[in-house]
C-alpha cells in the first residue's frame, strides 16, 4: 500500500510538471468568456446553457486526460526504459500498475475538483447579474447543488477510462490503445441501443450477439445525467450509488486483467 | 551460498513481424559468482549479457533453465532489497532532478524521510555530482545519467549489484571514479557483477570473469588462470639497436620478430624460452637502449574473433 501510494505520487508530480494542469487555466477562460457572451446575448434567459456547457467541459477535459495520460502511464516508462531500475527495487509488478493508476485517479480528482469549483464560482457570479424575476425563470437555482451528482458520475466514468487505457497500453502501442479507448468510449455511449437489438433485426443469432455485447461492453450512456440536472430532473442518490458501483466493478476486473498481462511482459 | 547462480538459462526472443522466428539470444548458461567476487561478464555487443542481466533483475521470463540470486528465484520482492541494478544506457523520469529521483527510490525501501535524505546527500557526494542534483534529469549529460544510474544503483547499501556496461559513456576520470567504487564496494563485502566489452575494465576489476560469445559461455575462470590469457611472449622496444646486434640475436633464436621503427628503433618480439631480462641484457652490451618491455596475451578481441570464427553463426533454431 506505501509503495503504491509513492508509486501514485510521482506520477501526480509528473503530471503537474508537464503542465497537465495547464488545461484548468483554459477551461476557467473559456467558461468565463462564453458566459459573459452568452449573459450579455440572451439576457439571462438561460443560465441553462452555461451548466450545459461546463458540465460538458468537465467531462471533455477530464476525458483528454483520462485516454492521454492513462495510455502514456505505462508505456512511457516501457518506451523509455525507465521501468528498468524502477522494477529492480523492492516493488511488485501489481504495486506499479495500482500505483500507476491511482496517480492518474488522484490527478483527475484534483483536475475534476477544480473546474468544479470555477464552473460553480462563474454561476454565482451569474446569479448577481440578474433580477430576481428573470431568477425565478431558471428550472433551478444557478448554484443548484444537485449538480454535483452529475459531476461525481462524470468523475467515475473517468476513472473507468482511465482503467480501459491503462488496460489496452499494457499490451499495444500508444496509437491503437487511443483509437481501442476512444472507440469503446463512443460504443459505450451507445451500448442501450444494442439491448434492444432484436427490435431491429431479425437475426436470432444477431440478437443475442448484441446482448451480449451489451452487457460486456462499459455502458458509459448510464454516467451521463448532465441533461437531467441541468432541468433539475430529479435523479435518486440511489441511481448515483448503483452506477458508481457498477463503475467500480468494471474497473477492478479492468485493473485484474491490467495486472495479470502486466505481470508476464517482458521488457525489452 | 552463491551470490548468483544459473541452471541452464537460455532466452529465445520472437524476431520477425510477418513469420516469427525464435532467436537464441541466450543458450543454457550455467554460471556460479560466489560471494564477494567482483565477476567481469565479458563479450562482444550483442553477445547476450545484457539479456541475462534481464533476466537475473526478472524483467523478462526466462525460455528454460532457472536463476537465483542470493540463494531465491530472481523475482523475489525480499531479495530485491538486498540487490542493486544499473540498467545499461540508463535512462530515469526526466521530469525529476537527480535528487528527488533518489529519494523516491529510496522511498520504495522503506526508508524514512532523514535516513532518506541522509542517503541521498552522501551518495551524490560519491559519484560526483554536485550542485546539478537540483536540475532535473532532462538537463543531464549521458556520463551524468550514468552517475545517477549508479548511485540508484547501490542506495540500499546492495550485497549484489549488478552493472551492465558501467563504464560506457564516462570519461578516463569518470571510469577511474567508478573502478574505485567498484573497488569499495568490494571491501565492504559486497558482491559486483559486470558487464563489459572491454578487457581492460575486467583486468583492473576482478577476480573471476565469464566470457560470452553468440549467447554462449565460451570461458571462465579467474583471468589469471585462462589460459588464453597466459604471456605468450613479450614486446621490446629498443634505440640504437645496429643491424649486427640484430643479426645477433636472431641467430641465437632470441626474436620471434623485428619491426623497424625508423633509425635504429625497433619494435621486437621476443620467445617465452629466454628470459627478457638476459635478452635485454646481451642487447645492452651491444650498446642497445631498451625503451619499454611489455608482456604479449591475446586479447579480449583475439580470443572473441577465435570464437566467433569457431561458434555458428546461426542464432535462429532453424525450421521451428
Ligand atoms: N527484444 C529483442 N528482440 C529480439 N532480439 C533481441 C532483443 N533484445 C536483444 N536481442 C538480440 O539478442 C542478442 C543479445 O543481445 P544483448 O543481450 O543485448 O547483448 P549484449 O548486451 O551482450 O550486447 C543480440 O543479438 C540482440 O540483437
Ligand atoms: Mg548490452
Amino acid at each position: 500500500m506505501r509503495i503504491i501510494g509513492h508509486v501514485a505520487l510521482n506520477v501526480f508530480k509528473e503530471s503537474v510538471r508537464d503542465k497537465v494542469l495547464y488545461n484548468l487555466v483554459v477551461f476557467a477562460v473559456l467558461l468565463i468568456a462564453v458566459s459573459y457572451l452568452l449573459g450579455q446575448l440572451t439576457a439571462g434567459q438561460d443560465v441553462k446553457i452555461i451548466k450545459d456547457l461546463g458540465l460538458a467541459a468537465i467531462a471533455t477535459f477530464g476525458l483528454l486526460i483520462a485516454v492521454f495520460i492513462g495510455i502514456g502511464l505505462v508505456w512511457k516508462e516501457v518506451e523509455r526504459r525507465s521501468i528498468y531500475s524502477l522494477l529492480s527495487k523492492p516493488i511488485r509488478r501489481h504495486e506499479f500498475v495500482l500505483g500507476k493508476y491511482a496517480g492518474l485517479g488522484l490527478t483527475l480528482l484534483v483536475n475534476v475538483a477544480i473546474m468544479t469549483v470555477a464552473f460553480y464560482a462563474v454561476l454565482a457570479y451569474m446569479n448577481t447579474q440578474f433580477p430576481e424575476n428573470v431568477r425565478a425563470a431558471w428550472p433551478a437555482p444557478a448554484t443548484d447543488p444537485g449538480m454535483l451528482r452529475a459531476v461525481a458520475l462524470v468523475f467515475v466514468e473517468l476513472l473507468l477510462v482511465t482503467a480501459i487505457a491503462l488496460f489496452f497500453s499494457t499490451f499495444s502501442g500508444p496509437f491503437l490503445a487511443a483509437a481501442l479507448t476512444f472507440g469503446l468510449w463512443i460504443i459505450g455511449h451507445f451500448n442501450a441501443d444494442l439491448r434492444n437489438f432484436e427490435a431491429v433485426v431479425d437475426s436470432r443469432a444477431a440478437a443475442y450477439a448484441a446482448r451480449a455485447l451489451y452487457y460486456v461492453l462499459p455502458n458509459f450512456a448510464a454516467f451521463d445525467v448532465k441533461t437531467q440536472v441541468v432541468y433539475a430532473l430529479p435523479v435518486p442518490a440511489s441511481y448515483v450509488a448503483m452506477t458508481a458501483l457498477y463503475g467500480v466493478v468494471y474497473i477492478a476486473m479492468l485493473l485484474t486483467g491490467s495486472v495479470m498481462i502486466f505481470a508476464r511482459r517482458d521488457f525489452k | 551460498m552463491d551470490a548468483i547462480r544459473t541452471e541452464a538459462l537460455t532466452k529465445h526472443y520472437r524476431v520477425g513481424f510477418w513469420r516469427p522466428r525464435p532467436y537464441v539470444a541466450l543458450d543454457a548458461l550455467t554460471l556460479r559468482v560466489g560471494r564477494g567476487d567482483v565477476f567481469g561478464f565479458l563479450g562482444p555487443n550483442g553477445a547476450g549479457k545484457t539479456t541475462t542481466l534481464k533476466l537475473l533483475l526478472q524483467l523478462i521470463y526466462p525460455t528454460s533453465g532457472r536463476a537465483d540470486v542470493l540463494g531465491r528465484p530472481v523475482g523475489d520482492v525480499d531479495v530485491r532489497r538486498r540487490i542493486g541494478y544499473l540498467p545499461e544506457n540508463p535512462c530515469f523520469y526526466d521530469y525529476l532532478t537527480a535528487e528527488e529521483l533518489l529519494e523516491y527510490f529510496a522511498s520504495l525501501f522503506g526508508y524514512g524521510p532523514a535516513e532518506r535524505r541522509r542517503r541521498v546527500a552522501a551518495l551524490l557526494d560519491e559519484v560526483g555530482i554536485g550542485a546539478e542534483r537540483r536540475l532535473q534529469l532532462r538537463k543531464f549529460s549521458k556520463g551524468m545519467l550514468q552517475r545517477v544510474g549508479i548511485a540508484q544503483a547501490v542506495i540500499n547499501d546492495p550485497e549484489v549489484v549488478f552493472f551492465d556496461e558501467p563504464m560506457s559513456g564516462l570519461d578516463p576520470l569518470g571510469r577511474r571514479e567508478i573502478r574505485e567504487l567498484v573497488l569499495r564496494m568490494r571491501d565492504r563485502g559486497a558482491t559486483v557483477f559486470f558487464s563489459s566489452h572491454v578487457l581492460s575494465d575486467a583486468e583492473a576489476l576482478c577476480s573471476r570473469v565469464a566470457i560470452l560469445a553468440h549467447g554462449r559461455l565460451v570461458g571462465s575462470g579467474a583471468l589469471s588462470d585462462m589460459a588464453a590469457f597466459q604471456v605468450r611472449g613479450w614486446e621490446l622496444v629498443v634505440n640504437n639497436l645496429t643491424p649486427a646486434a640484430l643479426e645477433h640475436a636472431r641467430s641465437l633464436g632470441r626474436i620471434a620478430r623485428a619491426d623497424a621503427l625508423g633509425g635504429s628503433r625497433y619494435a621486437l618480439e621476443l620467445p617465452l624460452s629466454t628470459p627478457p631480462e638476459r635478452i635485454l641484457a646481451d642487447l645492452a652490451a651491444h650498446g642497445a637502449q631498451p625503451v619499454s618491455l611489455n608482456p604479449l596475451r591475446e586479447t579480449l578481441e583475439d580470443f572473441y574473433l577465435r570464437h566467433i570464427a569457431a561458434a555458428p553463426t546461426d542464432r535462429g533454431l532453424g525450421a521451428a
